[in-house]
C-alpha cells in the first residue's frame, strides 16, 4: 500500500470518460483565446478571422466522419447532439403523424432520457434488446419498425463495453420503412474509422473531449437536406440550426483534435488493442473469478469491461484509485454511486454481475509498463476486498 | 496512519476529517448514500446534487484528501430501516442511530475501510474512546456535556471500539466551529441536524405507512382497567409517555402507558402511572467491565436527553440485564436503549424490553 504522497505516477485508464488535451490542441486554443477573439458573425477583420478558424475546424471534423463541412453543426457536446438529433427530428416530423421512436437498450443516458422525455409527451417508444455479447440484432429492429417510426437511434460503439453495433445494416432497415437513423458516435470517433456514407446514417453525434479535445464542445453531422427543429432559437449561427455565438476556442480545439485523431488512427488503434489485450489477458490469468463482458470481436480497440466475482465494483474502483489507478464502473454520470449498469442488465446479466464490473478504457498516454503495473497490483487488491466482504451483494 | 472518515457533510465530521489530515494522517473521506436521493421515479433535477454530499466533497477538496461516495442503500434498508419499521410495528420505539453506528458505520463501512488499507474509521461523534491499562477499550462521554453522543454508541463491541476514532469528542462544539472557520470550511455555520436523517420531515407515521402498509391497523385506546376510551389509527403512531394526539377528552392529562401490539391496543393513564423503578434490557453490550454477576452501582440513561439516574444493574442470562433505579423513572420505553455509566465512562448498555 502506498502512502498518498508516494503516488508519483497515476495511471489513467478512463479514456471513455474523458481524455487529456493534446498539446497541439492546447496551443491552437491558446492562440484563439489570446489573440483571435473575434465574433464569427462580425463583418470586420476580427470577425472574419474567427469565422475562418471555425470553418477550418468544420472541415477537419467533416473529414473525420467523411462528410461535407456544410453538414457539420457544432454543439456543446455529445448530449446536445443527441438531443438535437432526436428531439429536432421528432418535432420536425411530428406533423407527418410519425410518432414512434426506437433506440437500443444500451444507449447513453443522453439518448435514453431524451427518448423517455418524449415518451412522456406522447411519443411511442421502443427499446431494442441486445444479445449477451452486447450487440443489437437487426432482426429485433425489423420487428420493432412500423410505418409510424420516425427515427431510430443506435449508438456506434457502446461506452461501457465498447461493442460496435451493426449500424450500416440497422440504418438500411430503418430507411426501408421510411424512418430516419441517428447514431451516437461519441465512443467510436477517433478510435475506429468513421464514414457517414458507408454507415448510411442521417445524423451522427460527436464529442470533442473523448478524442483529446476540450470539454463543452461537440458536433452533430446532419445529412444535407435533412431539416431538424432547433433546440435553441435566437441568432442565425450554424445555418440557423443552433443560435448563440459560437464557442470558437472549443470548436477550434475540436478541429485540431479531429484532424490528429484521423491521422493517428491507423497506428494508434492496433497499439491500443495490443495493450488492451495484454491487460485483459493479464487480469483474467492472475485474478480468479473474472470474466470479460461483451463481444471481444466487435468492439473498439481501447475498451475492456471485466467482472470480478464477489467484489463490489465501487470498492474496487476506490481501492484502485488509492493505488493511483483510475478506472470506472460504467458511465461517469452514475459513478458517484453504485447503480447497476443498464448495459450489463440489458445483456441479461444478474444483479451481482451488473454491480461488480469495471471498465478499463485505454488511451494515448498508456504504456506497456503501466499495464503491467495494473496487472501486478490487481490480484492483491481483489483478494483483500474478497477476504473482508462479510456481506456480498446478492445474486 | 490511513484513516477512513465517515463524512455526512456536517461540521462535526468535516472537522474530524480535517483535524486528522492536519495531523498528517492519510485521510479518505467516505460519504454513505443511504437512501434514494432522487425522489421517486423522477430521474432529472437532483442526480448527485444532494447538498450534504456536495458539502463533504468541498471539504475534502479544500483540505486535500480523496473523497468517495459509497452506496449503502441496500445495507441501510436491510439493517436500519427494516428494524425501524418492525420496531414500531411491534409497539416499540426504535433508536435507528444506534443501529446505524454498530451495524453500518462500524461494520459495513469499517469492512470497506479495511479493504482500502485503513484500519480505523473516524466519525464526527461527540464521544471518546480510550484504552485502559487492562487492555480494555473504553467509551466515554464527550468533553462537551451538551453534545455527548455516547448513548448512541453503546452497542460498539471491543473490536469495533478498537478501530473507532472520534476526533471531536475532546472538543466543545464552539471549538469545532472555530476550527471549521480557521480552515475555511463552508460548513462552519451549518446548523446541526435534528431529525432522523431518512425522515427529514419528521413524520414517522407517514414514513412507516409508506414502507409497510400492512402494519397500519386501527385499534382501541383503553385505560388501565381495560375499558375502551376511544380508537386510534395504528399503534405505530404512539410511543410511551406520549400525550398529544390521543384524541380523548379527560379531566386529567392522559399519557400512553403501554402498547399491546398483538391486541392492537394503546393503554393510557395519568402521569404517575408512567413511573417504574425496574427495567430489563436485551442484547446487552458490556464495555467498561465484563458482564457483572452481582449488582453494580451505575447511573443509567433511558433516552438521549434523559438525566442519568442512579441505581444498580446486574447481568442476566442470554445477554440480558436488569436495572433497578433508586427512584422511579417516567416513560421507560421499549425499543430505546438503556446505557449504564460510571461517571464519564460507559459501563454497558442494552435494548429496553
Amino acid at each position: 500500500m502506498l502512502r498518498f504522497e508516494e503516488i508519483v505516477h497515476r495511471i489513467y485508464l478512463d479514456h471513455n470518460a474523458t481524455t487529456p488535451l493534446l498539446p497541439a490542441v492546447i496551443d491552437r486554443m491558446t492562440a484563439i483565446l489570446r489573440e483571435e477573439f473575434g465574433n464569427p458573425s462580425s463583418v470586420h477583420h476580427f470577425g472574419q478571422q474567427a469565422k475562418a478558424a471555425v470553418d477550418d475546424a468544420r472541415s477537419q471534423v467533416a473529414e473525420l466522419v467523411g462528410g461535407d463541412p456544410s453538414e457539420v453543426l457544432f454543439t456543446s457536446g455529445g448530449t446536445e447532439g443527441d438531443n438535437i438529433a432526436i428531439r429536432g427530428a421528432a418535432e420536425a416530423l411530428e406533423a407527418t403523424g410519425r410518432k414512434h421512436l426506437i433506440a437500443s437498450a444500451i444507449e447513453h443516458e443522453a439518448v435514453l432520457n431524451t427518448i423517455k422525455a418524449l415518451a412522456r409527451r406522447g411519443w411511442q417508444t421502443t427499446l431494442l434488446p441486445v444479445d449477451q455479447t452486447g450487440i443489437v440484432s437487426p432482426a429485433a429492429l425489423r420487428d420493432a419498425l412500423t410505418e409510424k417510426t420516425v427515427l431510430v437511434s443506435v449508438m456506434h460503439a457502446n461506452n461501457e463495453i465498447g461493442t460496435i453495433q451493426p449500424v450500416a445494416e440497422l440504418a438500411q432497415l430503418a430507411h426501408e420503412r421510411g424512418a430516419l437513423f441517428h447514431t451516437d458516435a461519441v465512443q467510436s470517433a477517433g478510435k475506429i474509422p468513421l464514414n457517414v456514407k458507408g454507415l448510411g446514417v442521417d445524423m451522427l453525434s460527436l464529442s470533442a473531449h473523448k478524442l483529446y479535445g476540450p470539454k463543452g464542445v461537440g458536433a452533430l453531422w446532419i445529412r444535407r437536406g435533412l431539416r431538424v427543429m432547433p433546440l435553441l432559437t435566437g441568432g442565425r449561427q450554424e445555418r440557423n440550426r443552433r443560435a448563440g455565438t459560437e464557442n470558437v476556442p472549443g470548436i477550434v480545439g475540436m478541429g485540431v483534435a479531429a484532424s490528429i485523431a484521423a491521422d493517428k488512427m491507423a497506428d494508434e488503434g492496433p497499439r491500443l488493442a495490443a495493450l488492451r489485450d495484454r491487460l485483459e489477458a493479464g487480469i483474467v490469468r492472475t485474478v480468479p473469478g473474472t470474466a470479460v463482458n461483451g463481444s471481444r470481436d466487435h468492439r473498439v480497440p481501447n475498451t475492456t469491461n471485466i467482472s470480478f466475482d464477489r467484489v463490489e465494483a465501487e470498492s474496487l474502483l476506490i481501492a484502485l484509485d488509492l493505488e493511483g489507478v483510475a478506472v470506472s464502473t460504467g458511465s461517469a454520470c452514475s459513478s458517484g454511486t453504485l447503480e447497476p449498469s443498464h448495459v450489463l442488465k440489458a445483456m441479461g446479466f444478474n444483479a451481482h454481475r451488473t454491480q461488480n464490473s469495471i471498465r478499463f478504457s485505454l488511451g494515448a498516454s498508456n504504456t506497456e509498463a503501466e499495464i503491467d503495473r495494473v496487472i501486478a497490483v490487481l490480484p492483491t487488491i481483489v483478494e483483500k476486498l474478497r477476504s473482508l466482504t462479510r456481506t456480498p451483494a446478492r445474486a | 496512519m490511513r484513516i477512513v472518515v465517515a463524512m455526512s457533510g456536517g461540521v462535526d465530521s468535516s472537522v474530524a476529517a480535517a483535524l486528522l489530515a492536519e495531523q498528517g494522517h492519510d485521510v479518505i473521506g467516505l460519504s454513505m448514500q443511504l437512501y434514494d436521493q432522487r425522489g421517486g421515479e423522477q430521474t432529472w433535477g437532483s442526480c448527485c446534487t444532494l447538498d450534504d454530499l456536495h458539502d463533504a466533497r468541498r471539504v475534502a477538496s479544500i483540505i486535500g484528501f480523496p473523497h468517495y461516495i459509497v452506496n449503502f442503500e441496500r445495507q441501510f434498508r436491510e439493517t436500519v430501516i427494516s428494524n425501524f419499521v418492525q420496531e414500531y410495528a411491534s409497539g416499540r420505539t426504535p433508536l435507528p442511530c444506534a443501529h446505524c453506528n454498530s451495524d453500518l458505520k462500524f461494520s459495513t463501512l469499517l469492512e470497506r475501510a479495511r479493504g482500502f488499507g485503513a484500519e480505523h474509521v473516524a466519525t464526527g461523534h461527540y464521544a471518546r474512546v480510550e484504552h485502559d491499562e487492562n487492555g480494555r477499550w473504553l467509551l466515554k462521554r464527550s468533553v462537551d456535556p451538551d453534545k455527548d453522543q455516547s448513548y448512541f454508541l453503546f452497542s460498539l463491541t471491543q473490536d469495533q471500539l478498537a478501530r473507532a476514532m472520534f476526533p471531536v469528542g475532546t472538543l466543545a462544539k464552539s471549538e469545532v466551529r472555530s476550527h471549521a472557520r480557521r480552515l475555511g470550511l463552508a460548513v462552519a455555520e451549518k446548523p446541526d441536524s435534528q431529525e432522523i436523517c431518512f425522515i427529514p420531515d419528521g413524520d414517522y407515521a407517514a414514513f412507516i405507512e409508506r414502507k409497510e402498509p400492512a402494519v397500519v391497523r386501527g385499534g382501541a385506546i383503553v385505560d388501565e382497567g381495560g375499558h375502551q376510551l376511544g380508537t386510534h389509527a395504528g399503534i405505530h403512531r404512539f410511543t410511551i409517555g406520549q400525550r398529544k394526539g390521543l384524541g380523548i377528552a379527560s379531566t386529567v392529562p392522559l399519557y400512553v402507558l403501554g402498547i399491546d401490539a398483538d391486541a392492537g391496543a394503546v393503554m393510557v393513564g395519568p402521569r404517575t402511572a408512567l413511573e417504574r423503578v425496574r427495567l430489563t434490557a436485551s442484547g446487552v453490550n458490556w464495555i467498561g467491565i465484563a458482564a457483572p454477576a452481582r449488582r453494580v452501582r451505575v447511573t443509567a440513561q433511558i433516552r438521549h436527553r434523559h438525566k442519568p439516574a442512579p441505581g444498580v444493574v446486574c447481568a442476566l442470562p442470554d445477554g440480558r440485564a436488569e436495572m433497578i433505579f433508586d427512584d422511579p423513572q417516567a416513560a421507560i420505553t421499549p425499543g430505546q436503549a438503556v446505557v449504564f455509566y460510571d461517571g464519564e465512562a460507559v459501563v454497558g448498555g442494552g435494548w429496553i424490553e
